[in-house]
């Protein structure tokens, strides 16, 4: 049964080798587009049966289910096998059901892209890759699928490689597709280096075999020096791939790519891959006490920086990528207070709310011919009302509205948070949910309300197809009741003395973990106790939610003029426009790091060390080796007695050699 | 049983007797090469059942029951062997037909002389004796000879194969020399016998020495070891090209189960006294030095080349060192490293051989790395398909010639030969500067302003099945290793 796995991969390779081969020979759209669509929902179908079946069977370990062996030397070996557990199960869910619904809306969106075929071969890639790494028994494969996603990004970005894209520094999208790829190889430098020590560390890079080794023996054989280490330099990875600071900055710039990208691979997947890295490794996580807090006090500087940039951003991609940049944040301040399953449940939620944000904000720029300037938008309600309703939705759910669904998760992690003793986080937290609320909240009456700001003479706004407007309404429908797979026990315990599904569905990949935090915190255990707290918290938030909202509505509703925001723009220029160029964080790592590095390869790393002495070096062994060759050929003669002359030559050296050496 | 077991020897005997026949009947060329093609075929499916016969079941046969009365030997690596001669001959004959019509016409002999050598080398895979294996070496050689010279009218190919026929003729004297001094110093010509002689000290040491001295020369003529070498640069560039694929990958993979063979027996491994480990540790030296100076002549030799057939013709002299190597190393390793290089070797040699017979036209026509400037923009599948190819023979992952590298590399690093292991890389590196060469001619250079007409027809099987089998021997290695592992015992 949990053999059928491999197949999860394998389909959407398959429509990879298809379209990319036979696309340009396909020609019909819709052909390529459906096969393309059919690959990931076979896989999404297998998701379902493995999570049926995990439902029905209760199992203590994960299943691996081997594919074989690329190459074994002595004790190390290279497997090609997946693994099977509550984890990775939910992921492949994730990745596909949300990849499938992406994949459809593409087809409406990339209609008449002279590069259709490989835009759809390039989105089954990537889901080919992304699902390797999920789904991987041990980590080299994940890093397969990491390096896999990253080169997926990068191509993505830049698909449309000869339009002009603005950023610092950037003139072309294949430059944000390089700055994406670049960035993402530092993070990837620290998983290779985390690699090695885990090697070293367990004998063994198997998922299953390092959770049983750091579990069963915690703090007697593994030191904590030693798990900081793995766990940072992972952690520097995961930094990389899931945006966080420092290495945030390629994030924003990666909306260089067709929108339907920026759903599928900047909100919903790739960049949970950092959550899921953690989430997977969350036992040697739980052994560094350090560790965890540098995951959490990350996650919280990140969450609450980048929503504040999102507060003044004009383009409504950029609103959505430091949306999602700060949401990230989120993520990993659950994870750092230990509570992972928190963590991964605003994955899933935020998978289904950011990617109708996206899609939405793609039908918008589709119905306005490329127009991403929301203060060029408004009253789109009228003429989009399908995408109005759903991505109101969405904005209800990403701002922490009661019962939708990101009120849900959000509430929990904040929740966590607390009660964990950090109630500085909390803060810090709730302050960014504000922003969060605000900002949604501001980008929605830009777009749909108001005053029609854009040129009525050349662009007529019109509702997406039907291909786009049934994913946009199936992600609806998930962003509004996907919360109540987790419903706290505060507000489920009449029904149920373990309401939150979603976390006794993980209970069984992070008991280890639990167990270590336990034993090792003095904090009093959660989660099945009334805390009168919790409801005064989640008062708190709900309330800040709306006074976010409340303020947007000021601002920007009522008055079309925009005063009071054009006022305390005016008035802080300088904090405007530190906001407005994303703290100047670009312009300090050009001048910090790229330039300084350009100059000296330019100066003297190429110039003299490269050209003199290195190219000397080589081309002087070369040459050297070249003028032995045109001596040596001249032993070929051509005739045969010469030859004939120097076997001899050979056998009474050999015979002689054989007779004279005992 | 035995003849179940024999079945593969029985049945290309049978062929090599019968499409001759075929051939004087029959004015239809097709009709002898689909026979010549089902021959190969049904021997092939034939050694694929032998192999998969359990070793046991081959062990429990008495010998001295048997009508081969020990001669021959079944199952195991022979019949591993017996196969990959059977596909590179499927592989060239099927590449061979539009080649030969283009460029002097197509003689039905050809398919004989084909079918005649392999089961020269099928003999020699399965032979016990010293005598069997000194038959099956000439019943390979004296086609080859024919089909190096098979151009009747082209100088270049009646030179090759004199030439060829003239050394062969010189290194078959001292083949045969070494098998009567063994004979001396033993009574025997059995090789388990000589075998069991030479581990319990009975054998004459003097001749014994001289003589597995004289036969170790005989066999590394054939697979082009040096100072033995110097024909085989001629001989492939003369002959024609479809040969040259043939005889520089199946030729050398049956002179080395030769090798094999000799190796197994007469260099015992655990030295039961001080003349086999004399034995032993002498002549693993000589080997070692040998294979060292192969591969560097070797490569060095094609850095210079200028024509891509000539620059093939001394790789595969730089390939023999590199496969010389698991003999010096003498383990178990080292054999298999062997089978699993000769399979890898064999896909992409006979597939570089190929793309160059479809470009090439008489006379010497687009065979320079100039002339294959930019080729990849008027034949972007011979392009793509040479590239695997090159990067496989450099030795480059995920191809099969990488594997194949490492491990003979691993043998002889586990039999204490660490230099030869980094003489073989120093002699990798120089060889990547004419693979890669070639790759960059094909596609960053501009196309000369005369294109080159390509005309595959079935030699795009060949060429499709070649890539293929390297790719697919690069990413499961573990394949053949797990197969091999249990050849030996």
């Amino acid at each position: 049964m949990y053999d059928l796995v491999i197949f999860i991969p394998l389909i959407p390779f398959l429509g990879f080798l298809i379209t990319g081969l036979f696309g340009t020979k396909l020609k019909n759209e819709t052909l390529i587009g459906t096969i393309a669509s059919a690959a990931v929902g076979i896989s999404f179908i297998l998701s379902c049966i493995l999570f049926y079946s995990l439902l029905n069977q209760h199992i203590e370990n994960p299943v691996i289910v081997p594919v074989y062996t690329w190459i074994s030397a002595g004790s190390f070996s290279v497997n090609i096998s997946y693994q099977v557990d509550h984890l990775s199960v939910l992921f492949s869910l994730i990745v596909t059901g949300v990849g499938f619904l992406i994949h459809v809306y593409s087809i409406g969106y990339m209609h008449n892209d002279r590069s259709f075929a490989r835009f759809f071969a390039y989105l089954n890639l990537f889901i080919f890759m992304m699902l390797n790494l999920v789904l991987s028994s041990n980590f080299l494969l994940t890093f397969l699928g990491w390096e896999g996603v990253g080169l997926c990004s990068y191509l993505l970005i830049g698909f449309w490689y000869d339009r002009k894209f603005e950023g610092t520094r950037i003139i072309w999208t294949g430059d944000a597709g390089n700055k994406a790829f670049i960035v993402n190889r530092i993070g990837d430098f620290g998983f290779i280096i985390a690699m090695f020590i885990i090697y070293v560390t367990f004998n063994s890079l198997e998922y299953q075999t390092v959770t049983e080794l750091a579990s069963g023996s915690y703090a007697t054989y593994f030191n904590t020096g030693i798990m900081t280490a793995i766990t940072l330099l992972l952690f520097l990875g995961c930094t990389g791939k899931s945006a966080q600071i420092p290495l945030a900055v390629w994030l924003p710039d990666a909306m260089a790519g067709p929108t339907p990208v920026s759903a599928l691979i900047h909100a919903a997947t790739m960049v949970t891959a950092g959550v899921y890295l953690v989430a997977r490794t969350s036992v040697l996580f739980a052994l560094s006490p350090v560790s965890m807090t540098v995951v959490a006090i990350v996650g919280v500087l990140t969450a609450f920086f980048a929503a504040t940039i999102g507060l003044v951003q004009n383009d409504i991609k950029k609103v959505l990528a430091y949306s999602t940049v700060s949401q990230l944040g989120f993520m990993f301040i659950a994870l750092g207070v230990g509570a992972f399953s928190a963590g991964v449940f605003h994955v899933m939620t935020h998978a289904f709310f950011k990617g109708l944000l996206f899609l939405g904000a793609g039908a918008v720029i589709h119905g306005l011919h490329e127009e991403q300037n929301i203060k060029r938008m408004g009253n789109l309600k009228s003429y989009m009302p399908t995408t109005y309703k759903t991505f109101l939705i969405a904005t209800l759910a990403i701002s922490g509205i009661p019962f939708f669904s990101g009120f849900f998760s959000k509430d929990e992690i904040l929740w966590y948070a607390f009660s964990k003793g950090h109630w500085s986080l909390w803060l810090i937290g709730v302050t960014a949910a504000l922003f969060t609320a605000f900002y949604m909240f501001r980008l929605l009456y830009l777009v749909f309300f108001g005053k029609e700001r854009f040129d009525h003479h050349h662009i007529h706004p019109h509702e997406a197809p039907k291909t786009m407007t049934v994913p946009l309404q199936i992600l609806a429908v998930l962003s509004a009741i996907g919360g109540f797979l987790g419903i706290p026990y505060a507000l489920g315990f009449w029904f149920s003395s373990h309401p939150n599904m979603l976390e006794n569905w993980l209970e069984p990949v992070f008991k280890n973990a639990q167990f270590i935090i336990y034993k090792t915190s003095t904090h009093i255990e959660i989660g099945h106790k009334i805390h009168i707290e919790e409801y005064i918290l989640m008062l708190i938030s709900v309330g800040v939610a709306l006074l976010g909202i409340k303020l947007a509505t000021d601002f920007y509703k009522k008055d079309e003029l925009w005063t009071v925001p054009r006022k305390l723009a005016t008035n802080n220029k300088r904090t405007f426009s530190l906001l407005y160029n994303k703290y100047k964080l670009d312009e300090f790592y050009f001048a910090a790091v790229v330039d300084p590095l350009m100059l000296a390869a330019k100066s003297f790393f190429w110039q003299v060390f490269d050209i003199k002495i290195i190219d000397g070096i080589v081309n002087g062994l070369g040459a050297l080796t070249k003028d032995i060759g045109n001596y040596v050929r001249k032993i070929q003669t051509g005739i045969a007695q010469n030859y004939a002359l120097l076997m001899m030559a050979g056998i009474i050296v050999i015979i002689a050699v054989i007779i004279f050496s005992s | 049983m035995e003849y179940i077991l024999a079945s593969p020897l029985i049945s290309i005997l049978f062929f090599s007797v019968f499409i001759p026949v075929v051939d004087g009947i029959t004015k239809n060329r097709t009709t002898v090469f689909v026979l010549t093609l089902l021959g190969l075929i049904i021997t092939g499916i034939l050694a694929i059942y032998t192999l998969l016969i359990p070793v046991e079941t081959i062990q429990a046969l008495d010998s001295s029951k048997t009508i081969t009365k020990n001669m021959i030997m079944f199952g195991g690596f022979s019949a591993y062997f017996d196969i990959l001669f059977c596909l590179a001959g499927i592989l060239v004959i099927l590449a061979s037909r539009n080649y030969l019509n283009r460029e002097y016409g197509e003689y039905k002999e050809y398919y004989s002389l084909i079918v005649a050598s392999i089961c020269g080398m099928i003999l020699i895979a399965h032979s016990n004796n010293l005598l069997v294996l000194f038959i099956g070496i000439e019943t390979m050689s004296i086609p080859f000879y024919i089909l190096a010279g098979f151009f009747r009218t082209n100088q270049k190919s009646i030179e090759a194969s004199i030439k060829y026929f003239l050394l062969g003729a010189f290194s078959t004297g001292f083949l045969v020399y070494g098998i009567a001094m063994v004979y001396g110093a033993t009574g025997s010509l059995d090789i388990s016998i000589i075998s069991s002689k030479i581990q319990t000290g009975q054998a004459i040491e003097i001749y014994l020495k001289i003589g597995l001295a004289l036969l170790i020369i005989g066999l590394c003529f054939k697979v082009a070891i040096f100072p033995f070498h110097q024909w085989a640069p001629d001989v492939y560039d003369g002959s024609p090209t479809v040969v040259s694929a043939f005889m520089s990958t199946a030729g050398k993979a049956a002179a080395l189960v030769g090798f094999i063979i000799i190796a197994k027996g007469f260099l015992p491994k655990n030295s039961f006294n001080e003349v086999s480990s004399l034995l032993n540790t002498n002549f693993k030296l000589i080997l070692a030095i040998l294979s060292a100076i192969t591969m560097i002549i070797g490569n060095i030799t094609a850095l210079v080349q200028k024509n891509v057939k000539r620059m093939l013709a001394y790789s595969s002299v730089a390939h023999a060192g590199y496969l010389l190597m698991g003999i010096a190393s003498n383990n178990q390793d080292g054999w298999s490293g062997i089978i699993f290089y000769s399979t890898a070797y064999l896909f992409m040699q006979i597939g570089a051989f190929i793309v160059v017979s479809v470009l090439e036209r008489q006379t010497e026509n687009f065979v320079t790395y100039e002339e294959y400037s930019g080729i990849h923009k008027s034949h972007p599948f011979l392009a793509a398909v040479m590239s695997m190819f090159m990067l496989s023979l450099a030795g480059i992952p995920p191809f099969a010639g990488f594997f194949g590298k490492y491990y003979l590399f691993v043998a002889a690093v586990k039999a204490d030969l660490l230099w030869l292991t980094v003489i073989a890389v120093i002699a990798s590196i120089i060889s990547m500067y004419f693979y890669i060469g070639l790759i960059l001619q094909m596609y960053f250079k501009e196309p000369l302003s005369k294109e080159p007409e390509s005309d595959t027809g079935l030699a795009k099987i060949t060429l499709v099945i070649s890539a293929a089998g390297i790719l697919f021997f690069g990413i499961f290695p573990q394949i053949i290793v797990n197969f091999t592992e249990n050849l030996f015992k």
